[in-house]
């Protein structure tokens, strides 16, 4: 049987976290680790209801028990696959997730929990986001005007071109409606977005596809440099590289879980200091690592297996693996959710 | 089999120029990277390859004869976006037949669940969705596959999983692969020679093609 189980320990699971700030606490971050989160995220779930034929409903998890936290002046990166639940995480926090998604588990920002009307009152304010798409733009609009409309403090056009000069976009460019943009330039219009609105905590949502190295590297230092005065990021991006670039500590989701979270300087070598099989499948698979992939493909929501979630395409598996899905638990200065893992 | 850009010069419109006096070329069986600045025409001229745009100047080449305008494509393009590539109105099924019938090794190599085949476009993930549209582009009748950054969206694993795939059907089937990425790691793993479009300094929005042999 799965060590979990015992009732002993589901009472430190009950809904009274009070316990539970002990273990995180002992996570390593750049950041002061007097202070508070200024997120956290525990056993948070979120599931669809879905119409399947006819009247017929089904509800489909695509979360299930997450948790992280950031402290302030820290960048945390959230790494995985599409479908891992990353851009969910996102919206959960905003409040912004589709009408038939029912979500359970605690978010707590600076200490309070985030309720639906905290939620509208805080986005675009406290906390800002850094859109996926660059359909998020408005496409009738100016992009200079939606920057404007993004400033908090100061003269809206002042601040919007100063935005504009340091991402290195042309005063043109402000004349421009979304269609005319290039890729790399739309993206940049996104971040200034967020930028100018002073928020406390950025949650960027894999802001840099498609840039290419130079505009990278400027990318990533504008969002350092907001660590410095005390906000928060949250980095979301499939691309490991550039989370070990801007990131303290990375934490990995598969399947809509939180598989590992770890210290930056985990990730080097042949990922042996790593916690779970799959953060460690997708360090050896980097171009400039092994370049292996593992067979399979990231469950889909509907057909989630019983127990560990990686545990159909993970080699150390073991019948104890498909009985329950693990707990976090935290290892070696990060966390896991594997009963392997040492 | 050769395909070749001679000249080439494009501009929406009266535009500035996007692409200016661009020559390259690509063989059978060569698996080539093509990269450059933010900006600087490299999916623009992914898709004059492929024919979806029309040069205004110079022409595309395969074999010495100029690319068909009706049939199937033997240049195929993998774009960046799938969800942007794949009809929303189709389940994923007819999708994955709109070019020809992909057997069961492939689809099993490029981990497609069959289950998936039943699903709308937006039930699916961009990872998920970019394995149906590189089995769409891979029909026999392919003979070169230009992907433009195809997997950047995409995590490691499923993006080792999609190349080698790729990488074996071009070597099985001296297929000639044009990889547009910003990824110089990627690259490097995976071309025998980068070519780099740089804006020429000395004309304003007017790019040059510098091919550099890796292996």
């Amino acid at each position: 049987m799965c060590p979990a189980l015992p009732l002993d320990k589901l009472e430190i699971l009950s809904p009274d976290y009070s316990n539970y700030n002990i273990p995180i606490q002992l996570i390593e971050s750049k950041a002061d680790r007097q202070s508070k989160p200024i997120l956290q995220v525990r056993d948070l779930s979120v599931s669809f209801i879905q119409y399947t034929s006819g009247l017929r409903q089904q509800e489909l998890q695509v979360m299930s028990s997450l948790n992280i936290n950031i402290y302030p002046g820290e960048v945390l990166a959230v790494v995985g696959a599409s479908g891992s639940g990353k851009s969910l995480l996102a919206h959960a926090i905003l409040g912004i997730l589709p009408r038939n998604a029912t979500v359970s588990g605690v978010i707590t920002y600076a200490g309070e929990e985030l309720t639906l009307k905290r939620q509208k009152e805080l986005r675009g304010r406290d906390i800002a986001l850094v859109p996926q798409s660059v359909n998020f733009l408005d496409p009738l609009m100016r992009v200079g005007k939606q920057v404007r409309n993004a400033v908090s403090e100061g003269d809206p056009a002042a601040v919007q071109r100063e935005v504009f000069k340091r991402y290195r976009l042309d005063t043109r460019v402000e004349r421009l409606f979304p269609f005319q943009l290039s890729g790399g330039m739309a993206r940049r219009v996104l971040v200034a977005t967020a930028l100018v609105s002073g928020a406390r905590l950025l949650i960027a949502d894999e802001p840099t596809p498609g840039l290419d190295p130079i505009v990278l590297e400027e990318a990533l230092g504008h969002f350092r440099e907001l660590t410095n005065e005390g906000r928060a990021v949250m980095f979301i991006t499939h691309d490991i590289e550039t989370a070990l670039k801007i990131a303290d500590r990375i934490a990995v989701f598969y399947a809509g879980t939180t598989v590992e979270v770890a210290p930056v300087k985990d990730f080097y070598g042949d990922g042996v200091n790593l916690r779970h099989p799959y953060s460690k499948a997708l360090w050896r698979a980097l171009p400039q690592n092994e370049f292996q992939p593992v067979p399979g493909s990231q469950p889909l929501p509907n057909c989630l297996p019983p127990g560990c979630l990686f545990a159909p395409r993970c080699s150390m598996a073991t019948s104890e693996c498909e009985l329950v899905q693990p707990r976090i638990r935290t290892l070696r200065g990060g966390m896991v959710s594997c009963i392997h893992a040492t | 089999m050769l395909l070749e850009a001679r000249d080439i010069g494009f501009r929406y419109g009266n535009g500035r120029w996007i692409l200016r006096d661009i020559n390259i070329s690509l063989k059978s069986g060569e698996v080539v990277g093509l990269t450059g600045p933010s900006g600087c025409g490299k999916t623009t001229l992914g898709r004059i390859l492929a024919g979806y745009e029309q040069p205004q100047q110079g022409s595309i080449e395969l074999n010495g004869t100029s690319l068909y305008t009706s049939g199937y494509n033997p240049v195929q393009l993998v774009f960046q976006h799938p969800e942007k590539a794949v009809n929303t109105r189709w389940h994923m099924e007819s999708t994955l037949k709109e070019g020809w019938e992909p057997d069961k090794d492939l689809l099993k190599a490029l981990g497609i669940e069959k289950e998936w085949g039943k699903r709308w476009p937006n039930e699916l993930s961009g990872g998920e969705l970019q394995r149906f549209c590189v089995a769409r582009a891979l029909s026999p009748a392919t003979q070169f596959l230009i992907a433009d950054e195809m997997t950047t969206m995409l995590d490691a694993i499923t993006q080792a999983q999609i190349w080698q795939v790729i990488l074996d059907t071009a070597c099985r089937r001296n297929m000639g692969v044009l990889i547009v990425s910003h990824e110089a790691k990627l690259l490097e793993r995976l071309c025998s020679r980068i070519i780099k479009l740089n804006p020429c300094p000395e004309a304003r929005g007017r790019s040059c093609a510098t091919s550099t042999l890796l292996k």
